[in-house]
């Protein structure tokens, strides 16, 4: 229990570098992109939790109650909210090019220059 | 290079990031002892400095508020850099082919009443939540970012409805671009107004209330907290907005 | 069982999930098939983030990761849709 939140968190990052690297469809990389910035959020969290620690608001409960890490909660927070419209970004530039090289194949769309 | 070239080259590049990975865990404290000074320093002082029970919001608008502002104008460009690419996408379509040409031979299907009710009965509550969210950001797990998230859902539930027109009409994009830009605005003019105080920016200057984690306590988060939640809320319709375009003009010609 | 003993077993348990689940979008080729296994990944994570202790980040994932991704997701299917 030491260590599994990290060794969860390196399989999810091969897990989606994999997938990117042999996938045949830009929207099923995109995907994998999502895969792999999932790991980071679950590496922050990993890494500010505290044993028998509770949420850190204090509305109802004590000021001086163990609480976890608000930092990397915070950081975590506004990450995806904002990945998400980025990777909303990227689909547009998928689009894009659909509409101009009719084909959404990694392999096929290497070979047009421009 | 073929496929399996890659596949091999992808195979080594992996293993030595996993190994350097495994090597950079074995250096941290384990799971769950967490040491650091940085956590229980602010957790110590959160209640008397700012008079918010909502840590994590406070650390994002407050302690942190200069990478929020950062994290905002992100946000802010991939909504607009979406619409500068798919708008000129609208232009090349529109000379190709008519929207009502291409309704013609679509069979669109009507949405089924179950959906229509449960849709349209939701979107109230829907935004009462997302707006509750938005505006307590310093007494309960709440704040702009998901209460903005949540208030631009109520919107998707109109148009899952089937009322595509209804969407369009409840939101232009003149409006979007408008409310968008106050609350990215308004965020950075809540820091400069500190700076023209002669204090620090994003300094907490507006009164702190007597009681903590009240509606009327913690300063400018609260002010900064609604003003994101208006800004991430416009950001999302904008994205969906401009990837709807296309689909309503079809559906338009036939409905 | 003492508090700390369930919610590890509560932590480990979610864990093998989100891995599970992980894996498990990856190797979906389907399009749509793909939106819908993501929505499943991404309560998956919320519940995740619920058991570390973050309710504002379950807040966000849920919102998130579960309903405007996949919604975004699908219209830029429909965009890129074949006309039949």
């Amino acid at each position: 229990m030491q260590v599994f939140p990290f060794i969860v968190v390196a399989w999810i990052v091969v897990v989606g570098l994999y997938g990117m690297v042999t996938s045949r469809d830009l929207i099923h990389q995109v995907v994998c992109l999502i895969v792999v910035q999932s790991s980071t959020y679950v590496l922050l969290l990993a890494v500010g939790y505290v044993t028998g620690g509770v949420a850190p608001y204090f509305f109802d409960i004590s000021p001086r109650a163990l609480a976890v890490d608000p930092v990397v909660q915070a950081l975590a927070l506004t990450d995806v909210v904002v990945e998400a419209a980025v990777t909303a970004l990227l689909l547009s530039f998928a689009v894009q090019a659909y509409k101009r090289f009719g084909t959404l194949d990694p392999h096929e769309l290497a070979e047009f220059k421009g | 290079m073929t496929p399996r070239q890659r596949l091999w080259l992808f195979a080594v590049a992996v293993a030595g990031l996993v190994a350097c990975y495994l090597w950079a865990f074995a250096g941290l404290p384990g799971f769950g002892d967490y040491p650091g000074p940085y956590g229980p320093a602010i957790l110590k002082r959160v209640i008397t400095e700012t008079n918010a029970t909502g840590v994590v919001s406070a650390v994002n608008f407050e302690y942190r508020g200069f990478d929020t502002v950062g994290e905002e104008f992100i946000l802010f460009t991939a909504a607009a850099g979406m619409s500068v690419v798919l708008r000129q996408l609208r232009g090349e379509r529109e000379r190709q082919s008519s929207p009502t040409d291409d309704a013609a031979n679509r069979q669109v299907p009507a949405t089924s009443s179950a959906i229509r009710i449960v849709s349209l009965l939701f979107v109230g509550p829907t935004a009462v939540i997302g707006w509750w969210l938005a505006t307590h950001a310093q007494t309960n797990p709440s704040g702009g970012f998901q209460g903005g998230v949540i208030l631009a859902t109520a919107f998707f539930l109109v148009y899952l409805s089937g009322e595509f027109i209804v969407f369009r009409r409840l939101s232009p994009i003149a409006l979007l671009d408008a409310v968008e830009a106050i609350g990215a605005g308004g965020f950075a003019a809540v820091g400069v107004i500190a700076v023209a105080m002669s204090l620090p920016y994003l300094y907490n200057y507006l009164p702190l209330g007597t009681i903590p984690g009240a509606v009327s306590s913690s300063g400018t988060i609260v002010l900064i907290s609604f003003l994101v939640g208006i800004e991430v809320a416009a950001a999302f319709l904008l994205i969906i907005g401009e990837l709807l375009e296309q689909t309503l003009l079809r559906r338009e010609g036939s409905s | 069982m003492t508090p700390n003993a369930v919610m590890d077993i509560l932590q480990v348990t979610v864990l093998v999930l989100v891995a599970a689940g992980a894996t498990l979008v990856v190797r979906t080729r389907d399009r749509v098939r793909l939106v819908l296994v993501l929505s499943v990944y991404g309560m998956l994570l919320a519940i995740l983030f619920f058991v570390f202790q973050a309710p504002d980040v379950t807040l966000s994932e849920l919102a998130v990761g579960a309903i405007a991704l996949p919604l975004i997701l699908l219209l830029t299917i429909a965009k890129v849709r074949k006309p039949q």
